[in-house]
């Protein structure tokens, strides 16, 4: 309270100003500390409304533009198909990118095949892990952010959660696992259970900190025309939480997909990370390599799709 | 002579990590319905504390501050505020963040629609109906400055406050928001204390310039009376030999009495 001042402090970069992670590195930064990694705080330059086409880039310049993006990661991707061959020709189980192809065609020709429960498509194993995550993930949203919010608002609950948290925080998801088996006697709901415990720190601690980070010149605004709670909490907190929020679900969904793969080859069942497995009992090792390109492929997209909407509550910084 | 505010000897102490730091001692200051008050001093020396205590924003060390008759323990939209960095909610449309003020004041009493006409009497007053549903980060710093002078005004609050209203503008926006706000305070009459460090514009809008000596232990130096009829006009003012005297005067207790030591 006794901080309160109208002028002269510098205007808080808040989290409006998210700039969103966009380089591999920095994602993979972010995923390592994950819990407690904000966005990075930098003020990115507002974007102007696109600029008219400037008429002097000629059709040649804008194909040479249009080549460098390209070219590079098209580089990358022969380079490793190439080392990949190469490794192939010296080894005789280790299939090569042809023969991996071949492999994959017949796999998505028929992707949602059921024969019994061990034996089932891709798209199936696939789904029902995506199931897992959104399940586990949405519980974690539901429990994590309300309880970021008190954390974040009530000095007291911080003091009081705060150690806890930071025990169970490193703990890898996978040692919750059995606690799981025991406590639902049955897998299934077991491998969602981790996701639940991976996916409910970052959204507790990203929440926390944004409320914790809301501008005083906001919460000055409040005082000043004396708003209600509820009020407080819609028009101000919740608003300026949100860019926070939406950080801790990308993050917590990061983390969720890389488990899931290692908490279903414990548990068994229909689910990408078992088939891997399961494919390795059976020593089909192209059929391995296929997943973790249809894994990284869905992390992927699932990043994606969650910086999109972060870019949409951004508040007009990018 | 009924004074609206009342500062009886307030003193304001901020514990720092360094120890206690005296930011104002024995301030007095009576401020009457309807007037307008400027209060100018060299930076640091205590200004945004004042006016942060009469807003309710942060409460005295010592001493009493009233307001109407009463103790003021907090902020409340009879005493709106204009802050130095606009503080609109970015989330918000320039209409949504008048009319939040609006609702709060008025919502109890009235329809929807007397409230909606409300808040665009607001933007219009400042010339501003135009951006009214463009978000804050669309419109210039002067328009953003607008928005927030009209969502103060909009709560037709009893006392205004403006810290530094115009402090980060350009010369040429600065003197058009400052004929802007000398139009609306004509119209509403409204009682005013504004933060400055423009010996000009405190002349130019306010009845008393209240000259605060330089931190720490800051208090009120002098206090000028601004004897030139209203309202004003800044060409015909640069003629105005009272003018002339009150911008000697002020400059003469900034820069001589209370000359800033080389830091
Ligand atoms: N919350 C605080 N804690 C500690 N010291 C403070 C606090 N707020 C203000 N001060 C100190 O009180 C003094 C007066 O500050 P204030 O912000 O009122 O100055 P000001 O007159 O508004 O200056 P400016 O013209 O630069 O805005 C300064 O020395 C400042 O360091
Ligand atoms: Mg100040």
């Amino acid at each position: 309270m006794s901080t309160a001042t109208l002028t002269s402090g510098l205007v808080t970069v808040g989290p409006d100003t998210q700039a969103a992670p966009d380089t591999r590195d920095e994602v993979i930064a972010a995923k390592q500390e994950a819990p407690m990694a904000a966005a990075p705080l930098t003020h990115a330059p507002a974007a102007e409304p696109a600029e008219p086409a400037e008429p002097s880039t000629s059709f040649g310049e804008r194909c040479g533009a249009f080549l460098r993006a390209v070219l590079p990661p098209l580089l990358g991707f022969a380079f490793i198909i190439g080392l990949w061959a190469l490794v192939a020709m010296k080894s005789s189980d280790f299939p090569g990118p042809a023969k991996t192809l071949d492999a994959a065609i017949t796999l998505f020709s028929d992707p949602f095949y059921q024969n019994g429960p061990n034996d089932q498509g891709i798209g199936w194993n696939i789904l029902s892990s995506l199931k897992r995550v959104a399940i586990g993930f949405g519980v974690a949203a539901l429990v994590g952010i309300p309880m970021g919010f008190i954390i974040g608002r009530f000095a007291f609950m911080n003091s009081m959660l705060e150690p806890i948290i930071s025990i169970l925080r490193p703990v890898s998801p996978l040692a919750w696992l059995p606690i799981g088996l025991m406590v639902f006697k049955a897998a299934d709901p077991a491998s969602t259970w981790t996701i639940f415990i991976c996916s409910i720190w970052p959204m507790i601690l990203n929440t926390a900190q944004g409320v914790q980070r809301v501008p005083q010149d906001y919460l000055n605004v409040a005082r000043v025309l004396n708003l209600s709670e509820f009020k407080i909490i819609t028009k101000i907190l919740f608003p300026s939480v949100l860019p926070y929020m939406l950080t801790g679900i990308r993050l917590s969904i990061g983390t969720a997909w890389l488990v899931i793969v290692a908490a279903e080859m414990l548990t068994g069942g229909v689910g990408i990370g078992f088939w891997v497995w399961d494919e390795w009992n059976n020593l089909k090792v192209e059929h391995i390599i296929i997943a973790i390109f249809v894994i990284g492929i869905v992390g992927l997209v699932l990043e994606q799709f969650l910086l999109l909407i972060a870019r949409r509550f951004s508040y007009g910084n990018n | 002579m009924n004074a609206i505010v009342k500062v009886e000897n307030v003193g304001m102490t901020f514990d720092t990590k360094k120890g206690r730091f005296v930011a104002l001692q024995n301030v007095n200051l009576q401020i009457r319905q309807g007037e307008v008050v400027s209060l100018i001093g060299h930076s640091g020396c205590g200004k945004s504390t004042l006016l942060n205590l009469i807003a309710g924003l942060t409460l005295p060390s010592s001493g009493a501050m009233i307001c109407n008759g009463r103790e003021i323990a907090g902020p409340g939209p009879e005493r709106a505020v204009v802050f130095q960095n606009h503080s609109l909610l970015p989330w918000l449309t320039c209409f949504e963040n008048v009319h939040l003020a609006v609702e709060r004041v008025f919502g109890a009493k009235e329809g929807k629609d007397k409230l909606k006409a409300r808040t665009n009497a607001a933007l219009e007053m400042v010339h501003m109906s135009h951006a009214a549903q463009k978000m804050p980060h669309e419109i210039s710093g002067g328009m953003k400055q607008r928005i927030g002078i009209a969502r103060a005004f909009a709560m037709e609050p009893k006392i205004l406050l403006m810290d530094e209203p115009f402090g980060a503008l350009d010369a040429l926006t600065r003197a058009s928001l400052q004929d802007e706000l000398i139009g609306v305070m004509e119209k509403t009459g409204a009682t005013v204390v504004m933060v400055t460090h423009d010996v000009d514009e405190a002349v130019l809008l306010s009845d008393r310039v209240v000259m605060m000596t330089n931190g720490p232990a800051a208090t009120i130096g002098e206090i000028l009376e601004v004897k030139l009829a209203k309202p004003r006009d800044r060409l015909q003012l640069a003629h105005d030999p009272h003018f002339a005297e009150c911008r000697a005067a002020i400059l003469e207790f900034l820069y001589q009495k209370q000359m800033k030591k080389a830091a």
